[in-house]
């Protein structure tokens, strides 16, 4: 009976051990069943069978899949996070290599106090695409008109244009923080934009990884039923990368219409009060 | 024998997990290079609130602590932005000035006054955590 009730007790200790090592990530850091009030998530209906994808549609307020915060990726591009694993780490060409090693990010393996960063974020120069995605994608609304599909984006309030009725040109007088973009249907429920033309003083994400004004991106929205698309983003940058490498991929739920997205504004004075009464402090920096 | 065997098993556990807890970077701060990441170096603060600051980047709480010597030592500890603490069941009016609170900080390396949120315990029991998921609610209607 005891050997029995010892058993017992074993597995119940080791069902418990790794229920616990599933659940604290999703509870403790900011993934998994995170609620943005008023949002529905994967998590809210399991077990369902979504209706049909409508045909050549992708707009709607769509918010990441499987919580508030699965779109948030501090340490670098979802796919290929900057944590010293050797899978993560990028095909840099020489170049490459030394534009990384000249940012000094918050995250990541190259990371520095807040007060000692060159990171153009901060100080809300613009963080461009693609790191509004490969960052910090939230909640975003997107419209379809004849001529373009335009992306209206909750971090900083941001928004940006895919234009559907022209090629992308083969040359740029004019370099942008946020590249310029076109995109086509390749099939009733995949659309996909290419982008280029970038102003290179922007990051690739949250970890100082850089791209050049060579740079084009892809970007691929998948209708995978009605509830959901998923968003697929992959840099191509010869000058600083040897090979494309693919940097998000990321399920999205449609919301309700009514949805409305809240404000989050980069502000020179509310960011200058933090570095003096926070940031610098912080790092040990004298008033 | 039992208690023993349960004794082990229970540390096994905690330390497995407590492992795995410490390995994890804190995903939701503006900069991590700056803090105290061993979870035995956290610190729990009797204190009074100065002011909450519900601005971007980061919200920040600045709170007054008596020193055995009586003198007050004003901390400053911030939390996420305001949409990620919204998402926590944290609001602009969450604190307001003369609030009793216990906040459990993690310090920054430099030994300033300076850290940022774990939780607030507030004088009536209830806590905020400034880590995780929270203000969960019923699913609206489809649209």
């Amino acid at each position: 009976m005891k050997k029995r009730v010892m058993a017992l007790m074993c597995a119940l200790s080791t069902a418990g051990a790794i229920a616990a090592l599933l659940v604290i990530p999703r509870v403790v850091f900011g993934q998994g069943e995170v609620r943005q009030p008023g949002a529905k998530y994967d998590f809210d209906f399991k077990g369902e069978k979504p209706a049909p994808a409508p045909r050549r549609d992708i707009s709607g307020v769509w918010e990441p899949a499987a919580g508030a915060g699965a779109g948030v990726n501090a340490n670098g591009a979802q796919q290929m996070p900057s944590d010293g694993k050797p899978e993560h780490e990028l095909p840099y060409t020489a170049e490459g290599r030394a534009a990384f090693l000249s940012h000094k990010p918050t995250f990541g393996v190259t990371m520095v106090p807040s007060a000692l960063t060159n990171d153009p974020m901060p100080g809300c120069d613009p963080q461009g695409f693609p790191r509004v995605v490969l960052h910090n994608f939230r909640t975003s609304r997107i419209l379809q008109t004849p001529e373009n599909v335009v992306i209206l984006y909750e971090f900083n309030k941001k928004w940006r244009t895919i234009w559907t009725d022209r090629q992308l040109p083969k040359e740029f007088d004019e370099p942008r923080w946020w590249g310029y973009s076109v995109g086509r249907w390749t099939d009733d429920y995949t659309f996909v934009a290419e982008s280029a033309g970038f102003d290179d003083r922007t990051w690739l994400d949250n970890a100082g990884r850089p791209h050049s004004d060579a740079m084009r991106v892809r970007e691929e929205y998948k209708r995978a039923d009605r509830d959901h698309l998923v968003m697929t983003i992959v840099v191509d940058d010869p000058k600083y990368y040897s090979k494309p490498w693919t940097a998000l991929i990321l399920p999205m739920r449609l919301q309700a219409p009514s949805f409305d997205i809240r404000e989050m504004e980069c502000s020179p004075s509310e960011t200058a009060l933090y570095n003096k009464l926070f940031a610098n402090p912080a790092a040990g920096i004298e008033p | 024998m039992e208690v023993s065997m349960w004794k082990t098993l229970v540390t096994l556990f905690a330390l497995v997990a407590g492992l795995f807890v410490a390995s994890r970077p804190a995903a939701a701060h503006h900069g991590a290079a700056a803090f105290e990441n061993d979870p035995a170096k956290r610190l729990v603060l009797k204190g009074t609130v100065a002011e909450w600051i519900w601005a971007n980047p980061h919200t920040f709480l600045q709170f007054e602590v008596k020193g055995e010597d009586g003198k007050a030592v004003r901390w400053v500890v911030e939390a996420s932005n305001p949409p990620d603490m919204q998402n926590r069941g944290w609001t602009k009016q969450s604190f307001k000035a003369g609030d009793e609170v216990t906040v459990t900080v993690r310090p920054v390396k430099s030994g300033r006054p300076v850290g940022s949120i774990i939780q607030v315990q507030f004088a009536d029991g209830h806590v905020l955590s400034a880590v995780g998921g929270g203000g969960n609610e019923p699913a609206p209607a489809r649209p």
